[in-house]
């Protein structure tokens, strides 16, 4: 295996998931005074790589699409032990729906030919659609395995692959060129070392906009995006309330009727 | 001036708490019950980089600096302030030795105690008092080509989990009669006393080393001798303080946040009870006294880092923020209402915690003698 390349998002900080809003008339997230962190499956496809890089030596290259002011969750990703990252970033990727933004990534990662596996998160904490993988794949032609909870070699170029699905469990066999989407079952992502801290300072982290990769303005960003946000609603919680009344022998048996009614019990 | 963290310093902090969060958590309330370190976190802290934090790369640490330093300990004590004490008190030990070492000590000692092969400990506190450093009653004498060392320190942190003690005793009289040594803990005739029970920082291991004809190579004398003061004041001067003050800084941090949460969640009269302007007003002195701390802390930190003395700015950010600290934990504990008194909400840890470090690491009081020196220089008149 030369090359992984690893796909991350920049996605707000789970932590400070409470204090996200979202703008009543753009329907856009609030993002101020929101920090970014790196998408959690994506460190779960990140530790993926690392591992193999460990036994093999394999280049692993981080990359992401994002505004320019995401530079530091790519240096953290570089931190946890990858050899360099790419970020890509252009005005007019802004909007960018799934499609586009796989269309955006497919042409990334053609400019970092060649490759033997791609690794991905399954899907991203932010919007959740768990779409971008797959396209990636079909863009590029390669196969990909969706769900991956093991991975390792059976020769140097033959991956045993386990897979969730619905019953159970899936079993595969496969070759590169790969992608592989992973859940967070794989692995347990390895802690930012210091050292490693330092180390990353030294690697490379590239900008690339569009003018190197070359799309077509129609098929990119808000234009190019077949699928628009049509609303966005807040989905109140509310608790249901019931009181029961009575002795307590009264109450105790109606509150376990209630939990038998509801399958609970 | 630029008081904005550097990119390196963040991912410190950030790595640091994911650490903490999620490795020593678990153990918490086991060390509130056995008053024991967690040993069995050196490996993982060690290959985190926190125990080798301040060792040089040649000797096997990370080579980082005071600022750093004050980070990683902050977040390790926001989440428990004891396991941060043991690792400020094991960072003392290697810059001892990285100051005063000779290049065999060094190339001996620093690289086990930056893998985490064990702690390090430094012993000047005796029974007759720990600020009187000149009052000690421990002494060395050379016989035969080795150092016969006897006396008795107490309120040793790291003194049941080191296996490298750096030992003060007397090789003389007045200021130039101390002297410091590497005792290994199975030197003949070094022994371990009694371990104390402190109700605060319960998880950080505390007592008595006890040196009984106790037998030391020649060669294990750390720096000249009759140095021994000079080992001592720099040692809890600069990494102690710091260390300490580090620390309380985390205590603080954790104070905010459990008191921000708390009065966040809690309702009473229909709101939160942070919408009350009395309970809004505490908050507001701890947010303000974190903030404060924080500045001093890493102003001290950022001074040794830049080489320059900051023996006025290390007592200030050691007293003030420990001091601080304690002021905090308890209006932390009177927002919780009497759910702060017990055993299961963390600010009771927090006070208990903090009252701890005001007399360790040289007293608070001490602090401020050094302070009322440094205050009073600019006006005293020329002898």
């Amino acid at each position: 295996m030369e090359r992984g390349i690893v796909c991350v998002k920049p996605v707000p900080d789970p932590k400070a998931w409470d204090r996200l809003r979202l703008d009543p008339v753009t329907k856009t997230l609030i993002r101020e005074g929101i920090p970014w962190a790196i998408n959690p499956l994506d460190k779960h496809a990140l530790e993926a790589a690392l591992e193999i890089k460990d036994a093999y030596g394999t280049e692993v290259v981080i990359l992401s699409m994002a505004p320019s002011a995401a530079q530091p969750v790519l240096r953290e990703a570089l931190s946890m032990g990858a050899d360099r990252a790419v970020l890509l970033s252009d005005q007019g990727f802004a909007g960018s729906d799934t499609l586009a933004t796989s269309r955006i990534l497919a042409a990334g990662i053609r400019r970092l030919k060649p490759f033997d596996l791609i690794f991905c998160g399954n899907y991203t904490l932010d919007s959740s659609t768990a779409q971008v993988p797959s396209q990636i794949a079909e863009l590029l032609g390669i196969p990909n395995i969706m769900h991956v909870t093991k991975m390792e070699f059976l020769e140097t170029r033959r991956l045993a692959v386990t897979q969730k699905i619905e019953q159970g469990y899936a079993k595969l066999e496969a070759e590169p060129p790969l992608l592989l989407s992973f859940t967070k079952e794989a692995n347990k992502p390895r802690y930012t070392t210091f050292l490693e801290i330092l180390a990353a300072e030294k690697r490379e982290l590239s900008l690339w906009s569009n003018a190197d990769l070359q799309l077509d303005p129609a098929f990119i960003g808000l234009k190019g995006s077949p699928t628009q946000m049509a609303d966005l609603l807040v989905q109140p919680k509310t608790r249901q309330g019931l009181k029961l009344e009575g002795s307590p022998r009264e109450m105790a048996q109606g509150l376990a009727e209630k939990l038998h009614q509801l399958g609970l019990i | 001036m630029d008081f904005k963290l550097s990119e390196r310093e963040e991912l410190l902090r950030k790595s640091t708490r994911e650490f903490a969060e999620r490795e020593i958590t678990p153990g918490i309330e086991a060390m509130e019950e056995t008053g024991n370190f967690p040993v069995e976190l050196l490996k993982p802290m060690a290959k985190l980089g926190i125990t080798g934090l301040i060792a040089p790369q040649e000797y096997g640490g990370i080579g980082l600096g005071y600022l750093a330093r004050t980070i990683v300990l902050e977040e390790l004590a926001r989440v428990c302030a004891a396991v941060a004490m043991g690792l400020q008190v094991h960072h003392m030990a290697i810059a001892a030795l990285k100051d005063f070492g000779t290049e065999e000590q060094k190339k001996k000692y620093i690289p086990p105690l930056a893998r985490g092969e064990t702690m390090g400990c430094v012993a000047v506190t005796e029974p007759s008092g720990g600020s009187d450093v000149l009052g000690m009653q421990s002494t060395a004498e050379l016989k035969d080509d080795r150092w016969i060392l006897n006396g008795r320190k107490c309120f040793i942190t790291n003194s049941h989990t080191s296996d490298y003690w750096l030992v003060i005793a007397k090789t003389g009289e007045g200021p130039k009669g101390l002297s410091a040594f590497l005792v290994d803990k199975d030197a003949p005739g070094a022994k371990t006393g009694r371990v104390e029970h402190k109700f605060g920082l319960r998880g950080s291991n505390t007592g008595e080393l006890v040196l009984d004809n106790c037998q030391v190579p020649r060669e294990n004398i750390l720096g000249q001798e009759g140095g021994g003061l000079g080992v001592a004041l720099k040692t809890v001067s600069e990494s102690g303080r710091t260390g300490m003050a580090a620390v309380a800084l985390g205590i603080l941090q954790a104070c905010y946040e459990e008191a921000g949460k708390f009065a966040t969640e809690r309702v009473l009269y229909g709101k939160p009870i942070g919408a009350l302007q009395a309970i809004s007003f505490y908050l507001a002195e701890i947010y303000t006294e974190l903030d404060i701390c924080r500045l001093l802390c890493y102003r001290a930190s950022w001074m040794k880092d830049q080489n320059l003395r900051f023996d006025t700015e290390s007592a200030m950010a050691k007293s003030y923020t420990c001091d601080a600290a304690a002021r905090c934990a308890k209006k932390a504990i009177e927002i919780h209402g009497a759910y702060g008194i017990m055993k299961e909400y963390k600010v009771q840890r927090l006070l208990r915690d903090a009252m701890v470090t005001i007399s360790a690491g040289g007293t608070g009081e001490i602090g401020k003698v050094v302070l009322g020196r440094a205050a009073l220089a600019p006006f005293q008149k020329k002898a």
